[in-house]
């Protein structure tokens, strides 16, 4: 008989997610009756392409950096009370992460740790760099002719679940559709088939609703006066409650900070939605436009009415390229005459990249007046604002050669002593970009395999 | 209703919304904190108002989606990040920001549908 209840915790909701919110999770988890989940979702679109130059620098490494830290202080507990641990943590390296927990789990004396690792997201194993090149991109950028860091397949649930299903407690993907991460333990749990549409778009939701960590919890929600979030210090990470017929109950983990509320689920249920009749995964294309969401107890609340049609012939693919450099400097001018000052410093920082004769993209802000709101050049009229204050004058430039970059950066840092009267805190970065682009890729191209170490 | 009752007041008074990005398209919901504000706001947020708020960003469409059963909205913005993370030289790269971009809009509503 299939269990009434599954429960799945989220310990992280992007790369550099909170270290230790996985704990609390964990802890409310070992109370409940019924199989028990912790999700770490660590993989954003460029993320793989980073891990993917960690590892060609070190061939151990290219998982998330932050595997250790998050598995540590929750490991033991998970294996002592039959949480298992599913996460596309392996990144650009799954056997790698596997070998990592695997050390920690010996070190912990975690009795017999069955670790599953998901390969086949790699399409650099399957297509030549030619026949990457040959698919039309449909999101992003044009592949350009630089280097291909990365081309990866975002897999579905099914090889996740066939994993669990085979007795993994733990499973460490690469790239693969992040509510894949829910998905595949429900799959696993209540034997949901390939066709049965609706229970994978229940399913589906309810790791969209996950994904993010927090976000569902109360953070990146927070609005003073306005929305209030007790204690988002210690916002507690999302727990979902998901019955064999599909039904949610989205709610976090005990003794924590945060709220669960209709407004924090409905902000997270559109996150990153196009059209919400039309949320296209590799298990199931979702349909969100009748969902409702109900409080129906303190931090605990229902979701309900998703819908699903066929999944897709194609599985969507992130390419990523050399992007060249981005160069990014700063400098503030503060007090009497600040604005003027900062005006000033734009004027001459225009002058100077005139002379550097370069067609490179250069942006030119006043930070302190409106900055990320203005348009793609930033703003051309400051008269609005004080003319005292605060302000931080911003140049940024992107382009194939370093040299330029750091060049227009330095015009920044001359004006210590060749600028206007009282520039300070100079700062700069100078970082190599990823390109990234998306493109469909026939399913049946992509083989997965799955093996225990 | 008369026209007295009707204040002036941005969205940010009656609304909530969070933006997400893929690509060079950016998605902003919209949510009223009181469900009875839907078709008001159906009627003054439309699409066309929305793109003249985001032109300066480079918008050139906005795709607006209703969701009555939330009640809430999800606006579709396309090229509106400047390239987004792949290539924008904005300090907020995903446009993160911009879901309080839309909340400065005026809209008109009953000033008893104001309180949250």
């Amino acid at each position: 008989m299939a269990p009434p209840t599954v429960y799945i915790g989220c310990g992280a909701g992007f790369s550099g997610d909170r270290l230790d919110a996985a704990i609390p999770v964990v802890n409310t988890l070992t109370k409940k009756k019924g199989p028990k989940y912790l999700i770490f979702e660590t993989l954003a679109e460029r993320t793989l392409a980073l891990a993917q130059k960690h590892k060609q620098k070190d061939p151990s490494h290219g998982y998330s950096p932050f595997l250790e830290d998050y598995l540590r202080p929750i490991l033991k507990t998970c294996a002592d009370s039959g949480i298992k641990i599913v996460s596309n943590f392996g990144a650009a390296n799954p056997i790698g992460a596997a070998k990592k927990i695997s050390e920690i789990a010996t070190q912990l004396e975690c009795k017999s740790l069955r670790i599953a690792i998901i390969l086949g997201d790699d399409l650099l194993n399957v297509f030549s760099d030619y026949e990457i090149r040959d698919h039309p991109v449909i999101e992003g950028l044009e592949i350009s002719d630089q280097e291909i860091i990365a081309a990866n397949a975002y897999l579905g649930a099914r090889p996740i679940a066939e994993a669990l299903g085979l007795g993994a407690d733990v499973v460490v993907v690469g790239r693969c559709t992040d509510p894949a991460l829910v998905l595949g333990p429900l799959i696993n749990e209540f034997g949901w088939k390939e066709n049965d549409w609706q229970h994978l778009a229940q399913g589906t939701m309810a790791g969209h609703l996950l994904e993010c960590g927090a976000q569902v919890t109360g953070a990146y929600f927070a609005d003073p006066g306005y929305k209030d979030v007790p204690d988002l210090a210690e916002v507690g990470f999302p727990i979902a409650e998901i019955s064999g017929d599909g039904s949610i109950i989205i709610t976090k983990a005990d003794e924590t900070g945060g709220i669960v509320s209709e407004q924090t689920v409905k902000e997270q249920l559109l996150y990153e939605i196009h059209d919400p009749a039309n949320y296209y995964t590799a298990d199931v294309i979702l349909d969100i436009s009748n969902v409702s969401v109900e409080q129906i107890a303190a931090n605990r609340v229902r979701v309900s009415g998703a819908d699903g049609k066929p999944h897709p012939p194609t599985l969507k693919a992130t390419v990523s390229i050399d992007g060249g450099w981005m160069g990014e400097a700063e400098m503030t001018y503060a007090g009497p005459n600040a604005l003027a000052r900062a005006k000033l410093a734009l004027e001459v920082l225009k002058k100077r990249c005139q002379k550097l004769e370069t067609n490179y993209p250069i942006r030119f802000d006043i930070l302190g007046t409106v900055s990320v709101h203005s348009g793609d050049m930033g703003l051309d009229n400051y008269d609005s604002f004080g003319i005292d204050g605060d302000y931080r004058v911003r140049i940024a430039s992107k382009g194939q050669d370093k040299k330029i970059v750091e060049r227009i950066n330095q015009e920044m840092l001359s004006l210590y002593c060749s600028g206007p009267s009282g520039g300070g805190g100079f700062r700069q970065h100078l970082t190599d970009q990823i390109h990234t682009a998306s493109i469909l890729v026939d399913r049946d191209k992509v083989a997965t395999q799955i093996e225990f170490i | 209703m008369t026209m007295q009752d009707l204040i002036v007041t941005r969205l940010h008074q009656v609304a909530h919304a969070r933006a997400g990005d893929k690509g060079n398209r950016s998605n902003i919901s919209l949510i009223p904190y009181n469900p009875r504000l839907f078709y008001l706001l159906k009627e003054q947020v439309t699409e066309s108002k929305v793109l003249e708020l985001f032109l300066h960003k480079g918008a050139t469409k906005v795709t607006r989606y209703e969701l009555p059963n939330l009640p809430a909205f999800n606006f579709v913005l396309d090229d509106a990040l400047e390239g987004g993370v792949n290539s924008a030289l904005n300090l907020d790269q995903h446009g993160k920001s911009l879901s309080s971009l839309l909340l400065t809009m005026d809209v008109k509503v009953p000033n008893d549908l104001i309180s949250r």
